[in-house]
């Protein structure tokens, strides 16, 4: 076996984050690569958090779409994910607290239960989080890696907390691993392993340190998932980076602290979600006019308003390119997976400077969270630094500096506040070349015509120094999927398994959304036999933006809108369907009728139930086709009562309780 | 200590004059500005001047020295981010009562919070003058305005109190029919280490006609001229902020030496941020890197 992939599910608090952490970072010591993804909630306690690690010899470019082994930390989990566990898996859990129905499971899935209060008797008195520890140990052995790796992993985990907080997690771990060496069988997982050490990094720890290897010195925010881990991590690592990381009173201060910044000289950046980029927008105008150089990230998330705190989309392009009044040049950048992230924060920053403008990159929930390994090379120090044309004196015999100078390029060459000699306005109201205002006294429709054209004609020359998209897989392919930014791996994936069906697809990628290769693009679909646009937004935002700059409609789209990331089985399907000719239905599916009676039940019936037997009634129903879900409840198994959930709409119409019924 | 070289006023002189109404009290204003920098020596290359948006807030266009004329209530979070990127600069932000203490409120009570190390003078004229007078948030209460026609229902911002219970270490209030004072004012919040603000009385000829000229010169008097008032005691400034009506004082309010901002950001002991060496070391990135293997 090649991969697997560990399924952890438990409530905010149950302490998955380090067990997931800490099985990761195990496989990664050991050479191996891994891609993990994290389903959460806004909530600090409780909610159901479903993190996914996913564990394989060759790189891997998404979570996937499924699970071999699952660590149930509560009994929620074990009834929502044991039916997603495939066979020769194994689902792992705390027998003391938890039971596992075995109509639950699919055929050769082992249940792993383990005594944890008697596996960790010999310790004395543990808090309850240890169940994990537990849990990992005997995870450890079921799938084939090294122990000692892993004690590794948790002796740096813990260092903070002392030799003895080390060895208890170490003995506890090894416990788990011995009683399940003594009662179970491993579940055959050979590897290889290579030991090539990788970083274990998130898209947004990958900004944070490109920007800081860039020679960024300033970064301000506001807090906002899921951009606030790029402050935690400039916050913690300030004083070692010597940057100035600056938490302000909204994101207007934010941006604006952030440009004052950059006119002064220093790399500045600042990072947000759609709802403080909203605030943003008239200072990033602000920018492009007074040709300061900043960096803004904006990390997508269900919108609109504050929409999907924790839930990932990619909506926020229309903002993005609608941000703030006018026309300006600005760059808008979406890097496809974490290692990239690193490198465009890096461009961000000589594009921003050597052109005097403002640089956009658009993240999402998925890239900017979740973790994966990536090739040490990925991560450079000796990066480019390109800091563009700086008056560092000026000598006024040459006339007087004129900061916006016209020039060809329509770059004119900044001097820095303090630099002798070339003292000028950095004005937001339009302005000769001189920075003197045009709009009042001074109204001249020539001079602002060639300013406007100056300040534009900058994007000429990004465009040039950008490398066009190109198309990767076979030229003649069946299928062209068209995706922009996080997408990118998960459409990688969805491509080679439908190259296993003997279904031929090519991808055409977009990192550089803003200046845009419209007549490459154009070229390069024109030679193409189906297109589909692959985004997740409701409105197929990127794919009118593709029809504005290249006048080309693609042929089928397929959106995703519900918070959750792209899997490639999910494209693939859909592929499959569109190449079929099928038509596409929103009605809400069997397996969405049992989530949406599990909201049903967590909102109304305590949790303490969970659903049952779930058939379609076609005519009994609401004007429109129902399901019928059967709620029976969690303790004994018996029927609380009924659930009918609408097909097309998905209303929640009618909850019979059994004593009704009876 | 450095001995200070006093500059004229003429080696500020702006590329173009202002384009305010005759009379207008923000001409006070600019040359006091202009004197305060001459008084303390500050070149014109060191000297950095923020504004918003609003009549008074073309100042930075009318003076030589660096300047950033930002957005409409922005001025004091862009000169924070310029006062952090290079703490060796003079950073004065300029602009008006709407600006400052309607659009820019929340701007303006955080940097008095952290004590930045920037000083605030503000054109308070009690209307919006460029939008040809609607209420600002200093107008007083029942005064009729283009915006309220029925007298103005909402009582005006105490700027002086607000700056005293946010955290300002140096409080002034001046006039414009008195610049050589308010220039002595505007000096001691530059020279001040820590958030300077001077409130300035600077008629709007044009459009307010009750709080004219001769309304404040009938009505203000020095603090400093008042026996017995100790500039260091907040109480006392306090007490004097809420005096309206047949005496109004202008004058230095409030000063303290506190620790500013800038003094908390270990980034900014090695010298402005500025000058620092772009790439970090190279052991740091490998530490970077380490951490996450």
């Amino acid at each position: 076996m090649r991969e697997v992939t560990v399924g952890i599910g438990g409530a905010a608090g149950d302490g998955l984050d380090k067990t997931g952490d800490t099985l990761a970072k195990t496989a990664a010591r050991l050479g191996l690569y891994v891609y993990a993804y994290n389903s959460y909630q806004s909530v600090i306690r409780g909610g159901h958090i479903w993190l996914r690690v996913r564990i394989g010899e060759k790189k891997l470019t998404s979570h996937g779409d499924h699970v071999n082994v699952l660590i149930a930390l509560n009994q929620d989990s074990i009834e929502r994910h044991a039916r997603e566990v495939e066979s020769g898996g194994a689902i792992i859990y705390n027998s003391d607290k938890l039971k596992l129905d075995p109509t639950l499971l699919r055929d050769n899935v082992l249940p792993v239960p383990l005594p944890v209060s008697t596996i960790t008797k010999p310790f004395g008195k543990v808090p309850p989080v240890m169940q994990n520890t537990v849990a990992l140990g005997a995870l450890l052995f079921l799938i084939g890696l090294d122990f000692e790796t892993a004690a590794s992993v948790l002796t740096d985990t813990f260092k903070h907390k002392g030799q003895a907080v080390i060895d208890q997690n170490v003995a506890i771990a090894r416990a788990g691993y011995d009683y399940a060496k003594e009662h179970f069988v491993p579940l055959g997982y050979t590897w290889t392993f290579t030991h090539v050490r990788r970083p274990f990094i998130t898209g947004n720890e990958a900004f944070a340190i490109g920007a800081v290897t860039a020679g960024c010195k300033f970064y301000s925010a506001y807090p906002m998932t899921p951009a606030s881990s790029i402050l935690h991590w400039m916050a913690a690592h300030a004083e070692r980076c010597g940057i100035v990381v600056k938490q302000c009173e909204d994101e207007l201060a934010v941006v604006n602290m952030a440009i004052g910044a950059g006119y002064a000289g220093v790399r500045a950046m600042c990072g947000t979600s759609g709802g403080g980029f909203a605030l943003m927008t008239e200072a990033i105008g602000q920018a492009g006019m007074i040709e300061a150089p900043v960096v803004v990230i904006e990390v997508q998330r269900g919108g609109p308003s504050t929409g999907l705190p924790t839930k990932t989309e990619q909506g926020d392009l229309n903002q993005v390119f609608g941000a703030s009044q006018g026309d300006y040049p600005r760059v808008i950048i979406a890097p496809g997976d974490v290692a990239d992230c690193f490198a465009a924060a890096v461009e961000a920053f000589n594009l921003a400077e050597k052109y005097q403008l403002p640089v956009i990159l658009m993240s999402d929930l998925l890239l900017s969270e979740h973790p994966e390994t990536i090739e040490p090379d990925a991560l450079r120090y000796d990066v480019p630094i390109e800091r563009g044309e700086l008056v560092t004196e000026w000598d006024e015999s040459q006339g007087k500096y004129k900061r916006y100078a016209f020039t060809r390029s329509g770059v004119s060459p900044r001097a820095l506040p303090g630099t002798e000699g070339a003292a000028h306005v950095a004005a937001t109201d339009d302005h000769d070349e001189e920075g003197i205002l045009i709009s009042d006294v001074f109204t001249c429709p020539p001079v602002r015509r060639k300013i406007h054209e100056k300040r534009m004609r900058k994007l000429e020359a990004v465009l040039r120094e950008l490398p066009p998209p190109t198309l990767e897989g076979p030229e003649d392919a069946e299928v062209t999927l068209i995706g922009w930014g996080s997408t990118k791996g998960v459409i990688r994936e969805a491509i080679e398994k439908l190259a296993q069906e003997g279904i031929r697809a090519n991808h055409l990628h977009i990192k550089y959304l803003f200046p845009f290769h419209a007549r490459e693009v154009a070229e390069i679909l024109r030679r193409c036999r189906k297109t589909i646009c692959v985004e997740a937004n409701y409105s197929g935002q990127f794919a009118r933006y593709l029809r504005a700059e290249t006048g080309i409609s693609v042929d089928a789209h397929i959106r995703k809108y519900d918070g959750e990331p792209f899997e490639p089985r999910y494209i693939v399907e859909r592929v499959k369907a569109i190449l079929e000719g099928a038509s596409h239905t929103l009605d809400v599916t069997e397996d969405e009728a049992r989530e949406i009676a599990y909201h049903y039940i967590r909102t109304h019936l305590d949790d303490d139930a969970r659903p049952g037997r779930i058939s379609r009634l076609e005519r009994d129903g609401f004007e429109e086709p129902i399901w019928d879900v059967e709620i029976i409840s969690r303790e004994t198994g018996q029927t609380r009562g009924r659930l009918f959930i609408g097909v097309e709409t998905g209303s929640t119409y009618h909850w019979q309780p059994a004593e009704l019924v009876s | 200590m450095a001995t200070v070289i006093e500059l004229p006023i003429e080696v500020y002189a702006g590329p173009v004059d202002p384009d305010w109404c005759p009379g207008c009290g923000d001409f006070g204003v600019l040359k006091a500005v202009k004197m305060a920098a001459g008084k303390l020596g500050i070149k014109p290359k060191d000297l950095v001047i923020i504004s918003g948006i609003g009549c008074s807030s073309n100042l930075p266009g009318f003076i030589h020295a660096y300047g950033v004329h930002s957005l409409h209530g922005r001025a004091v979070a862009v000169a924070q981010g310029i006062k952090l990127a290079n703490h060796d600069l003079h950073v004065v932000v300029t602009g008006g009562d709407g600006d400052g203490y309607g659009i820019g409120i929340g701007h303006f009570i955080h940097a008095m919070r952290r004590n930045i190390d920037i000083t605030y003078v503000v054109m308070n004229n009690q209307i919006y003058g460029l939008t040809t007078g609607q209420a600002s948030p200093t107008t007083m209460k029942d005064v009729r305005t283009k915006s309220t026609p029925r007298g103005n229902a909402e009582p005006p911002i105490n700027p002086i109190a607000l700056a005293l219970v946010s955290g300002a270490t140096y409080v002034a209030r001046g006039f414009s029919g008195e610049p050589e004072h308010l220039a002595q004012l505007i000096a001691g919040g530059i020279a001040h280490r820590g958030f300077a603000l001077i409130d300035v009385f600077s008629p709007c000829v044009t459009y307010n006609k009750v709080n004219t000229y001769p309304w404040f010169k009938q009505r203000i008097y020095k603090l400093e001229e008042e026996p017995g008032y100790d500039p260091s005691d907040v109480m006392a400034a306090l007490q004097r902020s809420f005096e309206w009506g047949d005496r109004i004082p202008i004058g230095l309010f409030y000063r303290d030496e506190q620790p500013i901002y800038e003094d908390s950001e270990p980034a900014l002991r090695k010298g402005p941020l500025v000058h620092h060496p772009l790439r970090p070391e190279r052991a740091v990135f490998e530490e970077l890197i380490e951490e996450l293997m």
